[in-house]
């Protein structure tokens, strides 16, 4: 017979809705590592290069990229590691985000059936964003080495980098999601934004190309710039990046994730009526 | 809320009070994002209100298997949902103890690409288990499911049945504190089924209880012990599964 120690659950009885989430995703930790693996096994099974077209992929895109851009931006030394360097963390962000969007479909139908941390698509899709982003460095560090440039100590601090470009996604993402809930619109409209975003964020082109009087709106605005540097800085400058960036770009990060987890896990108990 | 101890029998294992589960749903459907934002301006939102459950009041105890009948639309399975904690209801309380583990649709918690044995780990860690757990079930669950060599191919090369024998296999394979069965036992052929039928009663011996939602009124007489009616969104019988059964079916009848 069963103890009587089983866990109850009383509707009149939940703590606040965002602590109870952190724990789901917790207990719920196997869960997160097999939808990790999911994604990345589903994805590629059927391919014949396999996991190698993470790797391929930012490598092809940098290659046309350098190729289309190498004479209009001379001035950069080193240029396609450039591209790479800002192309992989864009690309980071926005499959991620986009992923977290499409996972809330395929989500939303066992989360209609079932009891899951309702976070738990949107912190495996970040998982698998880790998980390729950190493939990518073999490329990266490939290039620059074919490139003569020098591989930096400073590359060491680039997971702390990850770490908080990271969490800037899982908060847009939650509350993008959670808009797109609501608002079917709002994942395409995501889409376009986000093409417009990449190009206000200096990843294909150096920061010096745009003048001094449109670089406050463009730059100091932009939570991308910040986090597109700190990853940036300290691959292809050698350097730690300063206090002032790494502040911002710490400050934007944290404090996007707790918006959106906020946000998402209040809005999560209507999820069931509206999905 | 009312935050009141509940008078629970000793050994209920879940207790609605009151429960009432409103849709609102828009008067018409507003698809975009700009036109919310005009009707909330315009103030000219409307909202037609739908009570899929209405004050459900409902005990049932440790180790029964109960059922739930009544005819389409009736809210069998939002009741299903307030019961696995997916849907909070409007109003009212849900008391729950022990875990609860609902029979997913065919498919939910699968993936195509991924083989048998693969697809067992992905269904155990949604059903909440841990995976050193799945690992010490996986024989087991691989002998029900009967799919033998087939459990290392993906799981796009399956037929319907090997699906259905696989789900059934990979979640109960444990003895969950509570079963939701919504409208299982219709898929799969009679071996199948008698099999399924064994293993929930199995499962009473050792203290689950199973909440089933059918339409085949000879399967919930041959199982169940006590059932309910329900009737757009209220109850309309509590009893012994035979009496609600023939009360069920004179209102059918008479209709």
């Amino acid at each position: 017979m069963k103890t009587s120690d089983d866990p109850i659950y009383d509707s009149a009885k939940r703590g606040p809705v965002a602590l109870e989430e952190l724990r789901g995703i917790f207990q719920y930790r196997d869960l997160i590592f097999q939808l990790v693996r999911r994604d990345i096994v589903a994805r590629y099974k059927r391919s014949v290069l396999g996991i190698a077209w993470t790797m391929l992929q930012p490598l092809g895109m940098m290659v046309i990229l350098s190729l289309v851009f190498s004479t209009l931006f001379q001035s950069v030394k080193g240029y396609p590691s450039y591209i790479l360097s800002g192309l992989i963390a864009w690309t980071f962000f926005a499959q991620t985000t986009s992923a977290m969007i499409t996972q809330i479909v395929w989500g939303g139908a066992l989360l209609k059936q079932i009891y899951l941390p309702r976070t738990s698509f949107s912190v495996s899709a970040v998982g698998t964003g880790l998980v390729n982003l950190a493939f990518s460095f073999i490329p990266l560090v490939l290039i620059i080495i074919l490139f003569g440039l020098p591989l930096y100590w400073s590359i060491l601090f680039v997971p702390v980098s990850m770490l908080l470009l990271a969490a800037f996604a899982l908060g847009v993402g939650l509350i993008i999601s959670t808009l797109a809930i609501y608002f079917p619109d709002v994942s395409e409209m995501y889409a376009v934004v986000l093409v417009a975003w990449m190009y206000l964020t200096p990843i294909i082109y150096p920061e010096e190309l745009v003048p001094e009087a449109y670089r406050f709106w463009i730059f100091n605005l932009n939570p991308m710039y910040y986090l597109v540097k700190v990853f940036r800085v300290p691959l292809f400058e050698g350097t730690l990046p300063d206090t002032l960036t790494l502040a911002t770009a710490a400050g934007i990060s944290i404090l996007t994730l707790l918006i959106g987890w906020f946000f998402y896990s209040n809005k999560a108990d209507e999820f069931a009526y509206h999905l | 809320m009312n935050m009141a101890e509940l008078n629970n029998q000793p050994n209920t294992v879940i207790h609605l009070q009151d429960v009432t589960v409103r849709y609102r749903l828009p008067g018409e459907r507003i698809h975009t994002f700009k036109e919310y934002v005009i009707r909330i301006l315009q103030n000219k939102i409307k909202f037609k209100d739908f009570y899929a459950l209405k004050n459900i009041n409902l005990e049932i105890p440790k180790g029964e298997i109960f059922a739930i009948i009544g005819n389409n639309g009736a809210g069998k399975s939002t009741l299903l949902k307030v019961i696995s904690r997916v849907l909070i209801p409007t109003q009212g309380r849900v008391w729950i103890k022990g875990a609860v583990s609902p029979l997913l649709e065919l498919g939910a918690g699968f993936h195509p690409e991924l083989t048998g044995r693969e697809n067992i780990f992905l269904n155990g860690t949604i059903l909440g288990h841990p995976i050193r757990e799945i690992e010490e079930h996986m024989d087991e669950i691989i002998e029900f499911s009967e799919l033998g060599d087939f459990i290392d191919s993906p799981l796009r090369t399956y037929s319907s049945g090997m699906y259905a024998r696989l789900g059934f296999a990979a979640s109960t394979s444990w003895e969950p504190d509570i079963l939701i069965l919504d409208e299982v036992l219709s898929v799969g052929d009679e071996t199948f089924r008698k099999k399924c039928e064994a293993r929930m009663r199995g499962f009473r011996t050792g203290g689950t209880t199973s909440i089933l939602v059918s339409h085949s009124m000879e399967s919930v007489m041959s199982l169940c012990k006590s059932a309910a009616w329900l009737d757009r969104g209220t109850i309309r019988l509590v009893g012994t599964a035979s009496e609600v059964v023939k009360a069920y079916r004179q209102a059918q009848s008479g209709a």
